[in-house]
């Protein structure tokens, strides 16, 4: 029995800002239970002793010498921006009037 | 059709260097096939033909002023949209991303440009690269040029799809969990993941960073080694780029040899469940590799069961976090909702209307996989199980040098079949997947046609971390016997293209 209800699905579009309509819902709380079922036996071939690897190609940490390098001009970096202005990013409001 | 545009990467890297052709005809005749099958291919989301020409003409002057150039200079390529370009649109896909130029390019981009390849511009890939089949593209799919009622495979069919087609002789792909080499076993071509790191990801609109992985996308090994030997080599600006060298490619593949090599038979993925045609296909390749004095020796990876599970886990875990950057404020489409939105508004608006489905089904699991209540259950036993997989390649390879299986369980599956399951769609990553939770190199090499469709059929072999040579040794070698059986190039078995 699957936990995905459409409660969590909405839910969990709105942690990863998606604005999905009642279609979407419906639909992804289908198929997500599908391959929540479907992946969860995942569990069965671990034990605790499993050690967790996050990275497949183990490397040190990487550091270079603390030299500044030529970046990305103000005008380069705000050339695909929806909107500026004054050198910045603009954006809508960020706090709610309430 | 051009004869030009039906030579190998290597033979016009021969003819260019002796001055028999120049670079501008050549990038000239590829832009005339594009015009040509462009339209019923639909390969490409951008095509460069003027700056592809400027490239070229550039190259045939140094050249004839004797300017001693790179292997490759001249030689046209196609790019995969999901690499940035300061001179193209680069959108992986994705409506959110339309019509966005980048302001810096990605590092194989610059390798390319300064070995002076012509660019002939982007190749389409699901949304992201989020797929197997090109469907998920927001700009429509690729076509397969064997049969164009197929799917060329994904995420890469764009870049599959023009080596198929004649429209490039290389293209640059990037193989998450197979999207180089599937595409590459359902076009006849050849697709190399190479080990992660060898190839710097610096300007790769990540998916999935601990498994995505560019390379090579060609009709013959030679052609791919001397591709990854042009992209490969250590980058600062990514710190998960190889430090040294793996080598020479183009030797390995010139050297070309089965003799003496333990060849690693899969007992997981030796065929149980494919279609019948793969099988037969790779039961006569595994004879011949026996053939050419290579011993197959059979090797047991039991947590192969669980790749995919960890895959779809780890994968849209990675991704829901690499994709919050399109947010509507740097870059890409703002969608505002009427009124007074504030931000986070604007964001969920702009999310929903510049992702596809694929997209946001993904960010959704991943974003589940990562949630407090779930994180062990699922990511943190996705995470245990990489360490077993690995464990399982370790002990694989303690056995054998390469390891062998079908690249893909069928051929290339007609437009529609999967696209609303998206499990069903998953489970034809099989072969593929293990490598990249691994890190390991693979390769797909074409071996024939599947008898019931008369469709290509690919072989996969894996190397362990830092053999990708031996991926080219092999595979030159196995394409060499079948092409002296056949009497004729993978690719001259293909129908003639019917575009209108």
């Amino acid at each position: 029995m699957s936990e995905i209800t459409p409660e969590l699905v909405r839910h969990l579009a709105s942690l990863s800002r998606i604005d999905l309509d009642e279609a979407e819902v419906a639909r992804f709380t289908e198929q997500l239970a599908v391959i929540v079922d479907s992946v969860a036996k995942i569990s069965q071939a671990i034990d605790g002793n499993t050690p967790a690897t996050s990275h497949p190609i183990p490397l040190a940490n990487v550091f270079r010498p603390d030299v500044v390098e030529p970046s990305l001009s103000q005008e380069q970096a705000l050339s695909g921006a929806p909107d500026s202005g004054q050198g910045r990013f603009r954006v809508a409001a960020i706090l709610d009037e309430e | 059709m051009s004869d030009l545009i039906r030579l190998n990467a290597s033979e016009l890297v021969e003819l260019l260097a002796k001055g028999e052709i120049s670079s501008v005809e050549l990038t000239q005749a590829h832009l005339d096939q594009i015009a040509k099958v462009g339209d019923a291919v639909h390969s490409f989301l951008h095509i460069s033909g003027e700056s592809a020409l400027a490239t070229a003409r550039d190259v045939d002057s140094r050249r004839a002023a004797g300017e001693k150039l790179a292997d490759l200079a001249g030689v046209p390529i196609a790019v995969k949209d999901n690499l940035t370009t300061t001179d193209a649109p680069t959108t992986a896909g994705s409506k959110i991303l339309e019509g966005w130029i980048p302001p810096y390019d990605a590092t194989v981009v610059t390798k390319l440009r300064n070995q002076m390849l012509p660019i002939l511009g982007k190749t389409n890939l699901d949304e992201f690269a989020m797929g197997s089949s090109t469907e998920f593209s927001a700009f429509g799919p690729s076509k397969n040029p064997w049969d164009l009622t197929r799917i060329p495979g994904g995420s890469g069919g764009g870049s599959s799809s023009v080596v198929s087609s004649f429209q490039a002789p290389l293209a640059i792909g990037s193989d998450t969990g197979g999207s180089i080499r599937f595409p590459g076993a359902v076009t006849g071509t050849v697709g190399i993941k190479p080990t992660y790191g060898a190839v710097s990801r610096y300007g790769l609109i990540a998916l999935a960073s601990s498994l995505d992985q560019i390379g090579p996308v060609a009709r013959n090994v030679l052609d791919a080694a001397y591709l990854q030997d042009a992209i490969s080599g250590h980058d600062p600006h990514d710190s998960t780029s190889l430090p040294g060298s793996l080598g020479s490619m183009v030797e390995a593949a010139k050297r070309g040899s089965l003799k003496g090599k333990k060849v690693g038979l899969i007992k997981q993925l030796s065929g149980d469940g494919f279609q019948q045609g793969v099988r037969n296909r790779f039961a006569e390749a595994l004879k011949l590799i026996t053939d050419a004095g290579a011993e197959i020796v059979e090797v047991d990876c039991p947590s192969f069961e669980y790749a995919i599970d960890a895959y779809y886990l780890i994968l849209p875990a990675e991704a829901s976090s690499n994709l919050a950057k399109f947010d509507s404020v740097r870059f890409g489409m703002r969608v505002s909702p009427k009124g007074n939105p504030t931000i986070e508004r604007v964001m969920a608006a702009t999310r929903e209307a510049g992702f596809g489905p694929e997209v946001k089904r993904r960010i959704i699991l991943g974003t589940y996989a990562l949630s407090s209540g779930s994180f062990d259950k699922f990511y943190g036993a996705a995470q245990k199980v990489r360490t077993l997989i690995q464990r399982d390649f370790d002990a694989a390879f303690a056995k054998a040098d390469v390891l062998v299986s079908p690249t893909a369980p069928t051929t290339a599956f007609k437009f529609g079949e999967k696209v609303s399951d998206p499990l069903a769609m998953y489970l034809n990553d099989i072969a593929t997947i293990p490598a990249n939770l691994a890190g390991i190199p693979g390769i797909s090499v074409p071996i024939g046609l599947a008898d019931e469709d008369n469709l290509p059929v690919g072989i996969q072999f894996l190397a362990p971390a830092h053999e990708d040579a031996r991926l080219y040794e092999v595979g030159a070698a196995l394409e060499g016997i079948l092409e002296g059986i056949w009497g004729k190039r993978m690719m001259d078995f293909a129908p003639e293209l019917k575009v209108n």
